[in-house]
C-alpha cells in the first residue's frame, strides 16, 4: 500500500530536514509509528496523504507514483483515496454533524453527492452514535462526539488508507477505544491499511505493527536546535 | 456550483450578526443614491404636473418662483399681496378666466387658502364627504389635513391670531368643516381651503357684531335729524363664529377691488388668448407680472437636479469609503478563518474552490442587500409622493 524510498524532505526555513530510506507499508496493515513531538512523523504523514512534496525520493501509495503528481493530481487523490483523521481537522462550526461528514463531498467536483452517499453518512453517523445528533452543531457535542463526526467525515469516501495523527490524543480512555475501534473496523471492513502516529502506548498491542520514527529516519537539523542538542543527541534520546 | 451556494449560505446564517451588518450597509450605500433619485423623479412628475396644469399666473412683481410656490404650492414664502382688482381685469380682457387665490394664513400647520368655488372645477376637487362652502365661516378640508387633523364634516376650526399682541389685524374666527375632499396626491390634499371672503374676514377686513343701541334721546344736530343713527359701545359684541343667525351681521368696509389676493391663476380660452394676455403684462409698469409656472419649475428643477448631481458625487465618495472598510471586514474576517481554511485546503479543497466558496459568499451578500436595497425602494416609491408634497407644502 505505501512504498517509500530514499525520501528526502526539508523545511527550508527552520532547516529541518528528514529522510527515510525505506518505509513500507502493506494493504490491510494496521501500522502504528511512535516518537518523540518534532521528529518528523506528521510530516512523513502529510507526505504520504500528497499535501507535501518531498525533495526527493519516491512514494508510492495505493500503486500511485504520488511524488510524479501534480498539486491538483495529489488533492483529487487525497480526497478519494485517503481519509483522514487529524486533530486540527476540525469541525466547521457553521456546520452541523451531518453537512461536517459529507462536507468533503462538496469542496472538490472529484467526489459525487448522491442519495447513496447521503445514506452511507447517515450509516456511519448511527455506528458511532451519532445517528439522532446530526442536526446539532459542532459546539454542542463532547470532545469525544465531535471526534467521532471526524472519523465519520473521513470514513465516508471508503479511503483506502488511513492516516490518524493523535486521533485519540484529547480523549478519555473510553472514547479512545470507541474511536480506534471505529478505525479498526472501518479498515476490516475495507481492506484498508491504516497508519497512526500516537502516544498513547498501551493502545500499541492493537496495531499489527508499531514502527518505532527512529528506526526509520535519519534526522537531521541543518542549523544546530536553540538549545544546543545536535541531531546526534536528539537521535540517541530516543 | 450548488454547494459553493450551500455553504457560502450556511456559514452567513451562521453569523448572522455580521451577516446583517454587511447586508445593512451594502443595501443602505445602493438604496441612498437611488432613493435621492426616486424622491427627485417624484418632486418632479408632482411639480411639473401641477405647473402643466396651471397656464398662468398672475402676481406680484418680484420673484417668480416665490409667487408660483405661493399659488400652486401654499407655500408660506413671503410674497406681496395684489388686489382684487386684478382679477377683475384679467376677466375683463375677456381672453381668460379669473381664478383668485389668497393663500396668507396657516391653521394648525395647514395653508388656509382662500378661493372661489371655480378653483374646485379648475382643480378637479371632488367632495369625499359633507358638502362644498356654501356659507361664510365655512371651510373644506383637503384629504391629508383633515386626516393630520382628525376632523370630519360638522366640526369647528378656529383660527389663531397671527400673534398675541396682533389687536387690531387678523381676526379669529371658528370655522365649521363643511366637508371634506377626495385625496387627490396633490398640494390641495395638505390644504383648508374658504371662501375668499371669509379668508379676508380673517383678514380684518369684514366682521361681524350685535345691533348698536338707537339713541335715548333725539339729539339736535345741526344739519337735522340723522337716520340710523347707532351707538357703539366698549361692550358691543363682536362675533367670531359666523351662524346663520348672525350671518347678515357680517359686513365689509372699503371697496371690495381692494382687497388682497395673492395671485390669480389666468385661464386663458386658447393660445391666441394667452399670447395676447402675456402681450399685456410685458413691459407693465405697474406692481404686477403674468408668469407662466411651467418655466419657473423647470427653472427650479434644473437646480434641483444640480444639486442631485453633486449629491450623488459625495454619495460616490462616501460609498468608495464604505467599500473600503467593507473589503477590510472582509480581510480580517478571512484571516480569522485561516484555520477553517487550513482544514478545508487539508481535505483536498483546492485555492480556486476557496476563492468560489468567498465569492459565493460575496454573491449571496450582494443579492440579500440588492433585495433589501429592492423593498427600500419599493417602500419609498410608494410613499415618495407623500413625502414629495410634504415637502413642498411646508
Amino acid at each position: 500500500m505505501i512504498a517509500v524510498d530514499a525520501l528526502r524532505f526539508s523545511y527550508p526555513k527552520d532547516g529541518f530536514c528528514l529522510e527515510i530510506d525505506e518505509f513500507n507499508i502493506e494493504t490491510g496493515e494496521k501500522v502504528a509509528i511512535i516518537g518523540p513531538s518534532g521528529v518528523g512523523k506528521t510530516t512523513l504523514l502529510k507526505i504520504i496523504a500528497g499535501i507535501i512534496r518531498p525533495d526527493s525520493g519516491k512514494i508510492h501509495v495505493d500503486g500511485v507514483e504520488l511524488h510524479q503528481l501534480s498539486d491538483a493530481a495529489r488533492r483529487n487523490f487525497r480526497i478519494t483515496r485517503i481519509g483522514f483523521v487529524f486533530q486540527e481537522l476540525e469541525l466547521l462550526e457553521y456546520l452541523n454533524v451531518f453537512d461536517n461528514i459529507i462536507h468533503t463531498y462538496r469542496i472538490n467536483p472529484v467526489l459525487d453527492l448522491d442519495y447513496s452517499v447521503r445514506e452511507r453518512a447517515h450509516r456511519l453517523a448511527d455506528d458511532v452514535g451519532l445517528g439522532n445528533k446530526l442536526a446539532r452543531m459542532p459546539g454542542e457535542l463532547s470532545q469525544g462526539e465531535r471526534q467521532r463526526a471526524a472519523v465519520c467525515r473521513a470514513l465516508l469516501p471508503n479511503p483506502r488508507l488511513i492516516l490518524a495523527d493523535e486521533a485519540t490524543g484529547n480523549l478519555d480512555p473510553a472514547n479512545k477505544s470507541h474511536i480506534l475501534d471505529l478505525l479498526f473496523e472501518a479498515a476490516h471492513r475495507a481492506n484498508a491499511s491504516l497508519l497512526a502516529v500516537t502516544h498513547d502506548h498501551e493502545l500499541l498491542p492493537r496495531f499489527d505493527r508499531v514502527v518505532n520514527f527512529r528506526t526509520l529516519l535519519d534526522i537531521r537539523h541543518i542549523p544546530p536546535f536553540p538549545e544546543g542538542r545536535s541531531a546526534n543527541e536528539l537521535a540517541r534520546h530516543f | 456550483m450548488q454547494h459553493d451556494f450551500y455553504l457560502a449560505w450556511r456559514y452567513l446564517c451562521h453569523h448572522r450578526v455580521r451577516t446583517i451588518i454587511l447586508v445593512a450597509c451594502l443595501s443602505l450605500l445602493a438604496t441612498l443614491p437611488l432613493a435621492l433619485h426616486v424622491m427627485l423623479d417624484a418632486g418632479e412628475t408632482q411639480m411639473t404636473a401641477r405647473a402643466e396644469s396651471t397656464p398662468l399666473l398672475v402676481g406680484s412683481k418680484g420673484s417668480a418662483l416665490d409667487l408660483t410656490l405661493n399659488a400652486l404650492y401654499f407655500n408660506a414664502a413671503n410674497q406681496s399681496h395684489i388686489t382684487m382688482a386684478e382679477s377683475d381685469r384679467v376677466g375683463q380682457t375677456g381672453w381668460a378666466d379669473p381664478l383668485p387665490i389668497y393663500v396668507r394664513f396657516r391653521v394648525r400647520g395647514h395653508p388656509l387658502v382662500g378661493v372661489t368655488l371655480d378653483y374646485f372645477d379648475f382643480r378637479r376637487l371632488t367632495i369625499a364627504q359633507g358638502n362644498s362652502l356654501a356659507m361664510l365661516g365655512e371651510c373644506v378640508l383637503g384629504a391629508d389635513a383633515a386626516e393630520a387633523m382628525g376632523l370630519k364634516p360638522g366640526d369647528s376650526l378656529p383660527t389663531t391670531p397671527e400673534n398675541l399682541f396682533d389687536l387690531s389685524g387678523v381676526y379669529p374666527i371658528k370655522l365649521h368643516v363643511a366637508g371634506l375632499l377626495a385625496k387627490s396626491h396633490t398640494p390641495d390634499d395638505q390644504a383648508v381651503f374658504i371662501d375668499l371672503q371669509t379668508a379676508w374676514v380673517i383678514e380684518g377686513l369684514g366682521h361681524g357684531h350685535a345691533e348698536g343701541k338707537k339713541p335715548s334721546q333725539s339729539y339736535g344736530l345741526p344739519f337735522g335729524q340723522v337716520e340710523n343713527h347707532l351707538i357703539h359701545d366698549a361692550k358691543l359684541l363682536t362675533y367670531t363664529e359666523i351662524t346663520p343667525e348672525n350671518l347678515d351681521s357680517f359686513h365689509f368696509h372699503g371697496d371690495p377691488s381692494g382687497y388682497p389676493i395673492s395671485a390669480v391663476i389666468a385661464l386663458p380660452h386658447d393660445r391666441k388668448s394667452s399670447t395676447l394676455l402675456k402681450g399685456r403684462y410685458i413691459g407693465n409698469e405697474e406692481a404686477v407680472q403674468l408668469v407662466q409656472p411651467l418655466e419657473t419649475i423647470r427653472g427650479l428643477l434644473e437646480n434641483i437636479f444640480r444639486v442631485g448631481i453633486l449629491f450623488d458625487a459625495v454619495l460616490a465618495l462616501v460609498g468608495a469609503a464604505m467599500l473600503l472598510a467593507l473589503g477590510l471586514v472582509f480581510a480580517l474576517s478571512m484571516r480569522l478563518r485561516q484555520r477553517e481554511l487550513q482544514t478545508i485546503f487539508l481535505l483536498g479543497c483546492s485555492k480556486t474552490k476557496v476563492l468560489r466558496l468567498v465569492s459565493a459568499e460575496i454573491l449571496l451578500l450582494g443579492l440579500a442587500s440588492m433585495l433589501v436595497c429592492l423593498a427600500l425602494l419599493e417602500f419609498i416609491q410608494l410613499y415618495a409622493g407623500g413625502l414629495v408634497r410634504l415637502f413642498i407644502t411646508p
